[in-house]
C-alpha cells in the first residue's frame, strides 16, 4: 500500500494507458475510439512529466544571481551562461553547484511536442470521422463494415450482370 | 557543392517542410503545384546523392543542429547503414512525383491537388528526418510528421473509393498506438540513461551492461511501437485497407519508402541502441523476431493468394517480404543482416514499381481485380512487360533484384544452419509464383474484353502516358541491373551497412 502512494503517479499513469487502450479497442464507435486514444496519450504525458520530477527541487528557471557580475542587466545574466553552456566548454549556471535543486525541464519541452502531436492526430481523426458520416451516414464500426460488405457484393454481382451481357 | 555536403542533410528536410507551407497557400492549378513539388523533390535527391557521396568518402560525420554539441543538442547521424536508404527514399519520392501529374488528374480534386502535394512533401520531409536524425526523441516527432500526413493522403483515396476513409482511420488509430507505444519505449530509455541522444544511451546502455528491468521493458515498448509501424506480422492489419483504397501513386510512395523507414528504426534500435550482445536483446530476436517474421512469411503469403482485388494481394505480400527482412535482422549475423538491407532496397524498387504498373492499369481502364487485368498484355504491352519484370523480381527468378537478396538471405540462414528458415524462404517464394502467376496467366493468355477489340479483331492500344511509363520502366530496369550486378550492391553497400550495425554489437 505505501508502495503505491509513493509510486501514485505511476499507478495513475498505468490506470490511465490500460483505460485508454481498452476503450480504443472494446468500443465500436469512432469517436469513443478517438477518446480512448486521447487517454492513452495523456498517460504518456504524464508519464513524462513524473519523470521529470526531482524531488524538492524547484521549478527549473534560473535564479539571477547578483553577485558574479556587476554592470550587466538580468537579460544578458542569463544570456550569456545559456550560450555558454551551449558551445559545450562550461557548463558553470548560475547556482550550479550550490544547493538550489532544479526538476528537468527536458521532460516539459519533449512533452510539449508530444501534446502538438496529439492535438493534430485528434483533429485528423475527427475530421476523417466527419467526412466517414458524410459518406456513410454513420460513426458505428460494423455498420461501416456491413456497408463495406454489402458494397463488395454488389460490386461482384454487377461485374457478373456485365459478365453475362457481354456473353 | 560543398555547401550542399556539409548542410545537405539538414536541407533536405527543411526544404520539403517549407515548400509544404508554401505549397498549401496556393488555391489551385494544374501544373504549378506538381511543378513546385517535382522540382523540390529533385533537389532532395540530389542533396541525398551529396550526402551518400560525402558518406562514401568519411565513413560516418555527424551534423549539429543549431550548433549545439551532442548530446544537448540534436545531432543528424549520417552512416553506412543511413545514407544510402536516404538516397532511396528521395529517389522513390522523385519517381512518385514524376508520375503523380496524370495520377492525381484522375484520382484527386484540382481543388485538392495543393493540399495533396503539401501532405505529400511533409511525409517526404517526415520520412527522411526519421532515417537521419540521432535522436530518439526526434525520431517520434518525424514518425509523427510522416504518418499523420499520410493519414491525410490515404483518405484522399475516397475520391476513388470510398472505402479509403475507414481505412485512414483505422491506419490512424493503430499507427498512434504505433508511435505512443514507442515513445513511452523513449520515455523509460531517458528513465534509464538520461539522454536521448542515440550514441549516448548506447555508451551509457553498455555500461550499465544492458541496465535494468526499466530498459528491457524500452526495449519491449519500443520493438511493439515499431512493428505496428512496419506491419510486423500480428500487428499488419492496417496495410492492406490502407494500400489498396489509397491514391495510386500514394501506394507506390508508401510500399516502397513508409514500412522500410520504420525497418530502418529497427536496425537501429536492435543494433545501435540496444545491442545484441544483452540477453533480452538476442532473446526478443532470436526467438520473437524470427518466429512472427517466418509465421508472416507463410500466413501472409497464403492470404495474398486468396485475394481477388489485385492491390490487396500485393499488399498482403509486403507484408511477407517484411518478413524476409525481419528473418535477417533476427539471423544477428552480418550475412544476414546484409541480405535483409539488400531484400530492402530490392523490394522498395520492386513492389513501389509493382504498385506504379497496377495504378497506370487503374487509369486507363479501372482495373482493381485480378479478373480484370485479362488481356491487358495486348493493350497495354509496355505497362505489362514493366510489371512481369518487376513480378519475376518479386518471386526471385534468377538475373532479378528479388533474386540476388533471397540467395543471400538463405545462404545466412544455411551459415548459421537454420534450413527451417531456408524452406520457409523457398516455399514463400513458390505461393508468391502462384499468387504472381494469376495475374500473368489473366494478363496474357486471357482475351481482353470485347470493347478493347476492332471491327477486324485486332486490340485497341491504350497505352498509359508517358510520365506514367517512364518511372516504372525505370524501376523494371533497374531491378533487372541490381539482378545482374547484384554482388556488387551486395558487397559495396548492404555488407558496408550490415557491418557497421554489427561492429558495435558486443558480440
Amino acid at each position: 500500500m505505501e508502495f503505491l502512494f509513493s509510486h501514485f503517479n505511476y499507478v495513475v499513469v498505468i490506470v490511465l494507458m490500460m483505460t485508454g487502450l481498452y476503450v480504443v479497442f472494446a468500443s465500436r464507435n469512432l469517436i469513443k475510439k478517438l477518446v480512448g486514444l486521447s487517454t492513452f496519450q495523456t498517460s504518456v504525458f504524464l508519464l513524462y512529466i513524473t519523470l521529470g520530477k526531482v524531488a524538492s527541487g524547484q521549478p527549473p528557471i534560473l535564479e539571477y544571481d547578483p553577485t558574479t557580475k556587476s554592470g550587466y542587466d538580468e537579460h544578458t545574466a542569463f544570456v550569456e551562461p545559456v550560450l555558454l553552456a551551449a558551445s559545450g566548454k562550461s557548463y558553470a549556471l548560475p547556482g550550479q553547484g550550490s544547493e538550489i535543486l532544479y526538476s528537468n525541464p527536458l521532460p516539459h519541452v519533449l512533452i510539449l511536442t508530444a501534446i502538438v502531436v496529439g492535438v493534430a492526430t485528434l483533429a485528423i481523426g475527427l475530421a476523417l470521422t466527419v467526412r466517414i458520416r458524410e459518406v456513410y451516414a454513420t460513426i458505428e464500426m460494423d455498420s461501416i463494415e456491413e456497408q463495406d460488405l454489402q458494397y463488395n457484393l454488389e460490386g461482384l454481382e454487377d461485374e457478373a450482370a456485365a459478365g453475362s451481357d457481354r456473353a | 557543392m560543398s555547401w550542399l555536403s556539409t548542410h545537405g542533410v539538414a536541407f533536405a528536410i527543411i526544404l520539403p517542410l517549407l515548400m509544404a507551407a508554401v505549397m498549401a497557400v496556393f488555391s489551385k492549378g494544374k501544373w504549378l503545384p506538381w511543378l513546385v513539388a517535382l522540382t523540390v523533390t529533385i533537389v532532395i535527391a540530389v542533396s541525398a546523392w551529396t550526402v551518400f557521396q560525402t558518406q562514401l568518402s568519411l565513413g560516418e560525420f555527424i551534423y549539429q543542429m543549431g550548433g549545439w554539441e551532442p548530446p544537448y543538442g540534436i545531432a543528424l547521424r549520417i552512416d553506412a547503414v543511413n545514407a544510402p536508404i536516404l538516397l532511396l527514399i528521395a529517389s522513390m519520392a522523385v519517381m512518385s512525383m514524376v508520375y503523380a501529374q496524370p495520377a492525381t488528374g484522375a484520382e484527386i480534386s484540382e481543388r485538392r491537388g495543393p493540399p495533396f502535394y503539401a501532405a505529400f512533401l511533409l511525409c517526404i520531409a517526415g520520412l527522411m528526418g526519421m532515417v537521419v536524425t540521432g535522436d530518439a526523441f526526434n525520431v517520434f516527432v518525424f514518425l509523427e510528421v510522416s504518418s499523420i500526413s499520410t493519414y491525410t493522403l490515404v483518405a484522399l483515396g475516397a475520391n476513388r473509393d470510398r472505402r479509403a476513409l475507414s481505412a485512414a482511420f483505422n491506419y490512424l488509430i493503430l499507427g498512434s498506438i504505433g508511435a505512443t507505444f514507442f515513445v513511452i519505449g523513449v520515455g523509460f530509455l531517458y528513465a534509464e540513461t538520461g539522454t536521448l541522444n542515440m550514441e549516448d544511451i548506447r555508451r551509457i546502455l553498455a555500461n550499465l551492461d544492458g541496465g535494468s528491468r526499466v530498459a528491457q521493458v524500452a526495449f519491449g515498448f519500443i520493438v511493439v511501437g515499431l512493428g505496428l509501424k512496419l506491419a510486423l506480422f500480428p500487428l499488419h492489419t492496417w496495410l492492406p485497407g490502407a494500400y489498396a483504397y489509397s491514391p495510386t501513386v500514394i501506394t507506390a510512395f508508401l510500399a516502397s519508402t513508409a514500412t522500410k523507414a520504420a525497418l530502418y528504426l529497427l536496425y537501429r534500435f536492435c543494433f545501435t541502441v540496444f545491442d545484441p550482445g544483452f540477453d533480452y536483446v538476442m532473446v526478443v530476436l532470436t526467438y520473437v523476431i524470427t518466429g512472427l517474421a517466418a509465421t508472416g512469411m507463410i500466413f501472409a503469403s497464403l492470404q495474398a493468394f486468396f485475394q481477388t482485388d489485385a492491390r490487396r494481394t500485393l499488399a498482403f505480400s509486403s507484408v511477407a517480404q517484411v518478413g524476409y527482412m525481419l528473418l535477417g535482422i533476427g539471423l544477428v549475423s552480418v550475412a544476414g543482416l546484409a541480405g535483409s538491407y539488400l531484400h530492402l532496397i530490392n523490394h522498395a524498387v520492386v513492389k513501389g514499381g509493382l504498385f506504379l504498373a497496377l495504378g497506370a492499369m487503374w487509369y486507363r481502364f479501372g482495373i482493381t481485380r485480378i479478373s480484370d487485368m485479362a488481356g491487358i498484355s495486348k493493350t497495354m504491352p509496355i505497362t505489362t512487360a514493366a510489371f512481369t519484370v518487376l513480378a519475376f523480381s518479386l518471386i526471385g527468378v534468377p538475373f532479378t533484384a528479388g533474386f540476388v537478396s533471397k540467395v543471400a538471405l538463405a545462404e545466412a540462414a544455411a551459415d548459421k544452419g537454420w534450413w527451417w528458415a531456408v524452406m520457409v524462404i523457398m516455399v514463400t517464394s513458390i505461393i508468391a509464383l502462384f499468387y504472381m502467376g494469376r495475374m500473368m496467366m489473366a494478363a496474357y493468355f486471357s482475351p481482353p474484353p470485347e470493347s478493347c477489340q476492332n471491327d477486324d479483331g485486332t486490340f485497341i492500344r491504350n497505352e498509359a502516358p508517358i510520365l506514367m511509363l517512364l518511372p516504372m520502366v525505370g524501376l523494371a530496369l533497374l531491378s533487372l541491373l541490381i539482378g545482374l550486378r547484384g554482388n556488387i550492391v551486395l558487397t559495396d553497400v548492404a555488407e558496408n551497412a550490415a557491418r557497421t550495425l554489427m561492429s558495435g554489437a558486443g558480440l
